[in-house]
């Protein structure tokens, strides 16, 4: 069985976490809640416009965590966070708010694993998994120790390139995975670049499952209702599962 | 033991400060640069290319000038650090050169830079042109609209000039773009950044090659009691600093009132280290704001932050009104017309010599990191 892991910012419309449901509906095993920053290094122009639509809205994490705690959606909530809104009031305090919340995984694009210690410490002291990205960049030794310190799954960054939808899948892509599934059990999903069904299912041959953001986030920004998000992800789940 | 040897222990650590908090992406770049550099800068030959184009190319040394009638009305022995007369008219050059250097040394064939006022830029293009390397610099749409005859000089160079137009379309939305641009290109291309912050090495690296500054001046003058310098990311006040860490001098680093990061700012992570930040209380980093564009950013480099915890350096504010009132008064007094950052320091030594901050009778080291050529615009607009 293959995973799909849609990606939201939220905040980025009013009914943002209608587009969760939409999300859940459509089949997804898991869900990336981006947390909009204001300085989002590793983002493309799609997520960097959502993000900054986000905050033009007034939104912050406490805010959000407030309204995902409300949330019974079923599939668990990994937030995608930048450093310095884990940081800011402490990694301790910040992982117990994500656990509050229900959010039990955390992925920070901009914390490697040699800063990733303290982090990693509060997030074990308080239930949160933190999902490590490994890059077609990163030597193999230090593939082998993202592979064996990430949790609940390893995410695999398909090119090298902020997050964008991506006009074909990269060669780069299935040799990183390939070359971290020798050292986990975990799952390892492939990020980054992926456009839609075509491209998830092709992932989907060697990968155990995808990341979708942009593709999600570019529909958004133009306009699109939650029930058409929901109509794009459960073509790529459908296209995952063959 | 000269300052020199002093390497931040571990992934670039000052103090708490510093590190490297880039995506996984680029760490095997930073990796690189740090041994690339490592390796220069304990090489003979690679200090002796660079002494040389310092020497023939930007002018070094640069004079350490008694402002004689200044210092007369002050009451004070005031010299003045002249970086406004190097080639292109700023401290960045150095660093420049020797990142230039250094990327052609790796075998690199391009220099990507963030620009602001458009300093760092003319500066990246220069080095560029003069080694033979391409050159592209991202710039926030608002300074492109601000700093046109710079803009014009860099195109002038053979540089590539790439508007940012996302967020603030200022020098930290720059800075974020050429980190983006960079992962793309990183195999063939080399990140010149031109402050001293930024993932380790390059607080390290950047204050190590401006350290000529202060190096210089030590040795141009007898012991002073105050050496000052402005401070936005902090690259000129780094360098000049370096050379007086170890004697009994008070270190003086002057920030702009709406952009000072240390006086104002809390500890954060930004474009991959930590240090002090502008952010609001959710975390959201704010924009700087100062008649100077090359101190409109909401971060400072980690050494400063971790100088400014030890009490080893002093970090103070001078607001606008005060800047440009000290820069007409330098101009006039002095026949030195200075970049509106470096009147800063001024502005600060002119208050702080008249309300006995600094005895009678000191003798103060102030480095004049640019010349004022590029504010004439925003200068004439004033009057």
């Amino acid at each position: 069985m293959k995973m799909l892991v849609p990606y939201v910012t939220a905040g980025v419309t009013e009914n943002w976490t209608d587009l969760l449901r939409a999300a859940v509906d459509a089949g997804a095993d898991a869900i990336e809640v981006g947390l909009p920053f204001s300085d989002p290094t590793m983002d493309g122009p799609v997520i960097q416009q959502a993000s900054y639509r986000a905050l033009c809205r007034g939104v912050h994490a406490t805010g959000i965590l407030d309204e995902v705690s409300r949330l019974d959606l079923g599939v668990p909530l990994i937030a995608f966070a930048y450093t310095n809104l884990v940081l800011h009031r402490g990694a301790g305090t910040f992982c117990a708010a994500l656990r509050d919340a229900g959010v039990t995984g955390l992925i920070a694009p901009d914390l490697p694993i040699d800063e990733a210690g303290p982090v990693s410490l509060a997030a074990e002291q308080h239930g949160v998994d933190v999902v490590l990205l490994a890059s077609p960049s990163t030597p193999a030794r230090r593939r082998a120790e993202i592979a064996k310190r990430s949790q609940r799954f390893v995410y695999a960054v398909s090119v090298m390139a902020p997050t964008g939808e991506q006009a074909s899948l990269r060669s780069s892509g299935r040799e990183l995975v390939t070359s971290l599934k020798q050292h986990t059990d975990l799952p390892v999903l492939l990020g980054f670049g992926i456009s839609g069904a075509e491209q998830a299912a092709a992932a989907c041959a060697y990968a155990d499952g995808v990341v979708v953001g942009s593709a999600i986030m570019r529909r958004v920004l133009d306009g699109a209702a939650p029930a058409e998000i929901g109509a794009l992800l459960a073509g790529i789940r459908r296209a995952v599962d063959g | 033991m000269r300052a020199e040897s002093r390497r931040p222990a571990g992934l670039g650590r000052f103090g708490e400060y510093g590190g490297r908090f880039v995506p996984e992406s680029l760490v095997p770049a930073c990796d690189e640069v740090e041994r690339a550099f490592t390796e220069a800068w304990a090489d003979p030959v690679f200090r002796a290319e660079l002494d040389h184009l310092l020497s023939v190319y930007v002018g070094r040394p640069t004079p350490l000038t008694p402002a004689m009638r200044l210092s007369a009305e002050l009451g004070i022995n005031l010299l003045l650090k002249r970086e406004d007369l190097t080639h292109t008219g700023s401290h960045k050059i150095n660093n420049v050169l020797g990142q230039a250097l250094l990327a052609r040394r790796m075998g690199k064939r391009r220099l990507i830079a963030e620009t602001g006022a458009g300093q760092h830029g003319v500066a990246t293009a220069t080095a560029g042109a003069l080694l033979g390397l391409d050159v592209t610099v991202f710039m926030g749409e608002r300074d492109i609209e601000r700093q046109q005859l710079n803009v014009f000089r860099m195109k002038m160079l053979g540089a590539e000039v790439i508007p940012v137009t996302a967020g603030s379309r200022t020098l930290k939305d720059a800075t974020s773009e050429a980190f983006r641009y960079w992962v793309t290109v990183v195999d063939d291309s080399y990140y010149c950044l031109g402050s001293a912050l930024g993932p380790h090495p390059y607080p390290w690296m950047v204050r190590e090659l401006q350290r000529v500054i202060g190096d210089e001046a030590r040795a141009q003058c007898a012991a002073p009691d105050f050496v000052v310098a402005c401070v936005g990311g902090g690259s000129n006040a780094a360098g000049t600093f370096a050379g007086f860490l170890d004697t009994g001098a008070r270190l003086v680093g002057v920030e702009a009132a709406g952009g000072a990061a240390i006086s104002a700012g809390s500890t954060g992570v930004l474009h991959g280290f930590r240090s002090k930040v502008l952010q609001d209380e959710h975390g959201q980093i704010v924009e700087a704001h100062s008649i100077s564009a090359g101190l409109d950013y909401p971060g400072v480099g980690p050494e400063h932050a971790y100088l400014a915890e030890t009490g080893r350096a002093t970090y103070v504010t001078a607001d606008d009104a005060e800047v440009v009132a000290a820069t007409h008064r330098l101009a006039r007094s002095e026949g030195i017309l200075c970049a509106l950052e470096s009147a800063h320091a001024v502005a600060w030594v002119l208050r702080a010599a008249a309300d006995g901050t600094i005895p009678q009778g000191s003798t103060v080291v102030l480095t004049v990191s640019g010349r004022g050529d590029k504010d004439m615009a925003t200068l004439m607009e004033l009057s």
